[in-house]
């Protein structure tokens, strides 16, 4: 063998490992859900005796899943999940690409500088430092909890820094002041200008953005609880909580509604896997 | 119309800033400054007055020894967690880099559990550890055997092992990102003059991803402190309180014992000791960074 043909064998041998090493580590990663998978389709009886079989020995069975649908009142908990979402994410993208347009036009003023600068700085708050307050001020002293617009304000409220910041980020190094010069002197206000030079622009920005703020709000527990505590007004995370505590011994169930917590996400990851990944990356490089 | 004067460019800043910036003070700067003021006082959550009691609270946090316990806890929790989701991050991200087949399958597979909730995955692995696992175990060992969620050791290390699962993911797209950053032809120069692979790798790969280990690491630090979801799902706490973290502990003295005041002086701590510690690692991370 010449040296050339050794070092080809040598890097096969190397792939095969790695290839080797990866799929086992692929399988400890999927097996949590595999399991789900395999037990939402037995009776509880037959998880209960043996949770590993792929078929229980009652058989097949589909009652779980309307069952668990009902008790959850899945289609009410979803529709809030999503109108909470979207509406938050939109709102976000909205106020965020504008502050930090102004933001950035007007650097040099202490006034924007100084907001920035605080937005910065509030970004390594965590949520635990305000919640208490954040119940009593807008519970005990505003009594406005319990309304799907405070939670997406407050969503909103959060989420502003971080978007902010990367929006300043692009608009900073891609968009040229020349751009919007022209634009003024074509007629357009700074309003006009904004939305039809500026903003159009900011695509890949806008899409890292909704991304990362769209997962967030759509997984988030601890915030959404402690607003929403009258039932039909429950997000999918918050049913979930809910529902084990009611029904953690009917595990059948319990396999039905985890599985149904967690689909809506995963068909999407399905469909936009390419773009989340990319979101998710120059989200977390940046910020 | 005069775009320099004063009331003009004041004007476009409140139309423009003016939307973010009230909802980012009605939600964080105005509760972090009205919960420094809670902190000195005695509120039960349900009374109109707020007693004043000046550092009343800050003594008792002081002296709330399962505060303490739990601070601990989740400072050994978070050392564990954050190696291991490192390592294993690194791991992946050089697999997944390395040119074998169908590496982009296998990014978005580790992936996956970022995808879902902390409630739900803390749910589905306290089926695997409370029923999988202990049929499997049953099984091979001839006996019944325990959940390791019903012991201390074994409860904690379930949840250390529940938020590698979870964040390795994560933290390898950023690692990933800190390989692309490495360009080829310095790896191949380092071969030229006769380092081995794994030479190439520790002397010239890993300096100059420097900048991925610290952020990695910060943001791994950070979400280790106040862990909360999988905490609340997967153990709840148990058994006997035993893996109670510091973000529960907080949330059970102001929600569920009402002591809203040494709750909030409670957080203000974690939030002090969680921000000492990745801003260290970050001041010292930054300091032996290389430009290629």
């Amino acid at each position: 063998m010449t040296q050339n043909e050794k070092a080809a064998a040598a890097k096969k041998r190397s792939h095969a490992i790695m290839i080797i090493v990866l799929v086992l580590l692929f399988i400890l990663f999927i097996i949590p859900f595999i399991l789900v998978v395999i037990n939402v389709f037995k009776t509880k009886g037959d998880i209960l005796s043996n949770p590993m079989a792929l078929i229980g020995e009652h058989g097949f069975t589909l009652q779980n899943f309307p069952e668990a649908m009902a008790k959850m009142n899945f289609f009410n908990v979803f529709k809030n999940s999503l109108i909470i979402t979207i509406l938050s994410t939109i709102l976000t993208i909205l106020v965020s690409a504008m502050a930090s347009f102004v933001i950035v036009r007007n650097g040099k003023w202490k006034f924007c500088s100084g907001i920035f600068a605080l937005m910065v700085a509030s970004m390594v708050i965590p949520f635990q430092v305000l919640m208490v307050p954040l119940v009593s001020v807008y519970g005990g002293i505003l009594g406005v909890l319990n309304h799907r617009i405070t939670l997406i304000l407050m969503h909103t409220g959060f989420s502003v820094s971080m978007a902010t910041f990367m929006f300043h980020g692009a608009i900073h190094t891609n968009i040229p002041l020349e751009l919007e010069e022209a634009a003024l002197i074509d007629g357009c206000s700074r309003w006009q200008t904004f939305w039809k030079v500026v903003f159009p622009l900011l695509k890949p920005t806008i899409a890292t953005v909704t991304i990362i703020d769209a997962m967030a709000f759509w997984n988030d527990y601890l915030l959404p609880s402690l607003v929403l505590t009258d039932k039909s007004l429950y997000t999918i995370p918050i049913a979930t909580q809910a529902f084990y505590g009611t029904y953690s011994t009917d595990i059948g169930l319990v396999m039905a509604a985890l599985l149904l917590a967690m689909l809506p996400i995963l068909i999407l990851y399905l469909f936009l896997q390419k773009y989340i990944v990319a979101g998710v990356t120059s989200g977390a490089v940046k910020g | 119309m005069n775009r320099n004067t004063f009331s003009y460019k004041l004007k476009q800043v409140l139309m423009f800033a003016g939307p973010g910036t009230i909802l980012f003070f009605c939600v964080v700067v105005v509760p972090f400054v009205y919960g420094l003021y809670l902190t000195f006082t005695s509120w039960d959550g349900v009374s109109p007055n707020k007693p004043f009691v000046g550092f009343e609270n800050y003594v008792a946090a002081f002296q709330d020894s399962a505060y303490w316990i739990a601070l601990g806890r989740t400072a050994i929790y978070s050392i564990f967690a954050v190696v291991f989701i490192n390592v294993l991050a690194f791991a992946l991200a050089y697999l997944v880099t390395s040119g074998v087949k169908g590496q982009n399958f296998f990014r978005a597979g580790f992936f996956v559990p970022n995808l879902i909730g902390g409630i739900v995955l803390g749910y589905i692995w306290k089926f695997v550890f409370n029923r999988a696992y202990v049929a499997l175990a049953s099984a091979i060992a001839g006996g019944q055997v325990a959940s390791p969620l019903s012991t201390t050791g074994g409860a904690m290390f379930c949840l250390i092992f529940v938020s590698v699962w979870q964040y390795a993911g994560y933290m390898m797209l950023i690692y990933v990102a800190g390989f692309m950053s490495v360009s080829d032809s310095l790896k191949e120069a380092a071969m030229i003059d006769g380092c081995t692979p794994s030479q190439a790798m520790r002397n010239v790969t890993i300096p100059l991803m420097r900048s991925s280990f610290v952020q990695c690491i910060f943001l791994s630090i950070t979400r280790c402190f106040v862990v909360y979801d999988v905490n609340l799902s997967l153990t709840k706490g148990e058994p006997f309180g035993t893996s109670v973290m510091a973000a529960m502990h907080v949330y059970n003295t102001a929600f569920t014992y009402k002591k809203y005041g040494l709750g909030q002086a409670e957080a203000l701590i974690l939030f002090l000791v969680c921000a000492i510690v990745g801003v260290t690692q970050v001041v010292i991370g930054k300091k032996g960074e290389v430009e290629a």
